[in-house]
């Protein structure tokens, strides 16, 4: 039987705002599939977003959702994680939202090791405002404000979330999209802060700029541009010239709300 | 809890005072003059099984405050000129989101880092105006260590009341003065909380104003699943910019306060008979008026005093009305004359309205006051 996926969706919000072709939609239903291969509770699940066009998703799904300032998703549900821990708590955003804006808030996040699950729509620019470069926009490529190149370098989410601390670290793709809902429903049951690194497309302001052929063709990149981590671990030969999808990291590490319940435990009258 | 009298630091009684009206959750982020009501309520708030945070900067610990008051938590932030710049963002967004939280910005001189231990009443202007876009605003400014705890109790039943943030502007002098003060009672001070909705989950709508025009406000977490966005909104909660739908709720946040001054305005006129002078100060600039008013009257000048323990919304009607009586307002205040702006506008030209500033770093001293007052007397 067909996954249902109107049991999660808010009726009369559709259609989305996301442009003809872009691959938000296909991380959106990966998310909703892994919130139901967890099991998570409608009631106690909560979706943060800032701004951007992945920062719209909330909109659309049925839970207790909170659509943000720019870049700054990540403190409003660390205020809802450390004031209700027994809520589940998932942040959606996009590669400009959680990396430039929310950059301090990201590498903060991963740090602290709250039990929160961010969810990086990265799809190398920014979409909402037309195209202009982000921080994971390759070097050398064309934006609204890179006219003659980016002579920025990208940022690696999955290095910047390791080195920040983070204790889940995984990278899918909108073309695989059985793994994304895979890698995501893993990093929600992880106890911690999981980060996964969910690459996806925007024909429109990234790809006809850049010259990346149509929506499929930008989506069917992923399938020969792309290795898994552990044919990588075995063979590392074969990341040469791909980028490496998978679980990066997933350590048992402390978790803030757990060391803070102890603390309230400890001293409390 | 029984009456206690403790001998409190001013930013240790706003601390104090939170606890009192129930809050159960801090996030911020480390400046001076105001670091000893996170310090405080990092001891304080676990004992009490509450949430205390250290943010990454103060732009997330806004941000955690207001997560947490949609949870239901009552939540607070302590910061000071600087800082309160950078919270502004997210000020802006409890307004228009309608989430209770309370900000405290101990002042301090500026522009930019102006002068980290030196006191100023130089935010004035910016706790009215300092988050873009149309926004209501309420600001308290307390004189007293004791009256720093009763306002950030009255801050947070504001919140909780009206559904909106509530600044208390205090500055380094009564922040970090020592002076005796009673803490009440449990029970001596109401405590309110904000309006839940008594509809079932399926029927509700956030912003839903059919029983008033502060609307009912659910939990994060308690069945009932509703979206919040910092975007014009609908009474679902969803965006629109549906002209007609847009303009009613942007004049309803208004309206909130305009249609509750009667628990919101909160002033002292203390009125001499045949007085034509009157002072109009607050905070630890009408500490000097004060003394500076009894001076007078000791030389046999009578000196009519406005204390303003609320400055926003600013009594605009209680200016006018001195102004029909006096000859001359004198306006102290530790910045180069902001609130006067308002007092000049209020009077409508009916009398003069002169300034006493500073902003060395230094109090005004009542000596100051007192020139001004022989001057014209």
């Amino acid at each position: 039987m067909a996954f249902d996926y109107a049991q999660y969706m808010r009726p009369g919000k559709l259609p989305h705002i996301w442009c003809p072709g872009c691959a938000h939609g296909i991380v959106m239903k990966s998310i909703i599939r892994a919130i139901d291969r967890e099991q998570l509770d409608k009631d106690n699940t909560v979706l943060v977003s800032g701004i951007g066009c992945a920062s719209r998703m909330p909109g659309y799904v049925d839970f207790n959702t909170l659509h943000t300032t720019h870049g700054r998703a990540l403190g409003f549900a660390t205020g809802v994680k450390m004031a209700k821990p027994s809520m589940d708590v998932i942040v959606v955003s996009g590669d400009g939202d959680a990396l430039a804006i929310g950059g301090n808030h990201f590498i903060h996040s991963c740090r602290r090791n709250i039990n929160i699950t961010l969810i990086v729509f990265n799809n190398n620019i920014y979409g909402m405002t037309g195209g202009q470069f982000s921080p994971t926009t390759p070097h050398g490529k064309l934006a609204s404000t890179t006219p003659y190149g980016n002579p920025d370098y990208a940022f690696d989410v999955v290095d910047l979330a390791i080195g920040a601390g983070a204790s889940y670290v995984a990278r899918g793709t909108a073309y695989h999209s059985v793994p994304l809902t895979r890698l995501i429903a893993d990093g929600i049951a992880h106890r911690g802060f999981s980060v996964i690194d969910a690459l996806c497309t925007c024909p429109t302001t990234y790809g006809r700029r850049n010259k990346l052929g149509s929506a499929t063709d930008m989506l069917l990149w992923f399938k020969g541009n792309t290795v898994g981590k552990k044919i990588v671990d075995k063979k590392p030969e074969k990341a040469e010239g791909k980028i490496v999808t998978g679980v990066f990291r997933q350590d048992e590490k402390p978790e803030y709300c757990d060391e803070y319940a102890k603390i309230i435990e400890k001293v409390s009258d | 809890m029984s009456e206690k009298v403790v001998f409190y630091q001013g930013n240790e009684a706003c601390a104090e005072g939170a606890l009192y009206a129930g809050c159960n959750f801090f996030a911020g982020y480390p400046i001076t003059p105001s670091t000893e009501v996170a310090e405080f309520l990092a001891r304080r708030l676990p004992k009490q099984g509450g949430a205390f945070i250290q943010m990454e900067d103060e732009i997330a610990a806004m941000a955690a405050v207001i997560g947490a008051s949609l949870t239901g938590a009552k939540s607070i932030t302590a910061t000071s000129g600087p800082g309160m710049s950078l919270k502004l963002e997210n000020l802006g967004f409890a307004c228009i989101t309608e989430v209770p939280c309370v900000i405290v910005n101990v002042m301090r001189g500026g522009p930019s880092t102006g002068l980290p231990t030196g006191p100023s009443q130089s935010d004035v202007m910016q706790a009215r105006w300092g988050t873009h876009g149309d926004h209501p605003a309420i600001a308290l400014a307390p004189d007293s260590v004791q009256e720093i705890f009763t306002e950030t109790v009255r801050a947070f039943n504001l919140a909780e009341r009206l559904r909106t943030p509530v600044i208390l502007l205090t500055d380094e002098i009564i922040g970090h003065m020592r002076e005796k003060f009673t803490i009440p009672a449990e029970g001596e001070i109401e405590i309110w909380d904000r309006p839940r909705p008594t509809v079932p989950p399926e029927e509700y709508k956030p912003y839903d104003i059919s029983e008033g025009i502060i609307p009912p406000m659910a939990d994060f977490g308690s069945g009932y699943r509703f979206h919040v966005t910092g975007l014009n909104h609908d009474e679902t909660g969803f965006p629109t910019n549906i002209p007609s739908l847009v303009e009613p709720e942007e004049r309803r946040l208004m309206a909130k306060i305009t249609e509750n001054l009667d628990i919101i305005e909160k002033y002292e006129y203390m009125e001499k008979k045949g007085s034509k002078v009157g002072v109009i100060s607050f905070g630890s600039s009408a500490r000097s008026t004060r003394s500076a008013i009894a001076m007078a009257g000791e030389g046999g000048t009578s000196v009519d005093f406005l204390r303003l323990i609320t400055l926003w919304p600013f009594p605009s009607h209680v200016v006018n009305e001195m102004a029909d009586k006096l000859d001359l307002i004198i306006v102290p205040e530790m910045n180069l004359g902001q609130m006067i702006e308002e007092v000049e506008r209020s009077a409508e030209g009916k009398t003069e309205v002169i300034g006493v500033n500073r902003v060395d770093g230094e109090p005004i001293t009542p000596d100051q006051i007192l020139e001004k007052i022989r001057e014209v007397s």
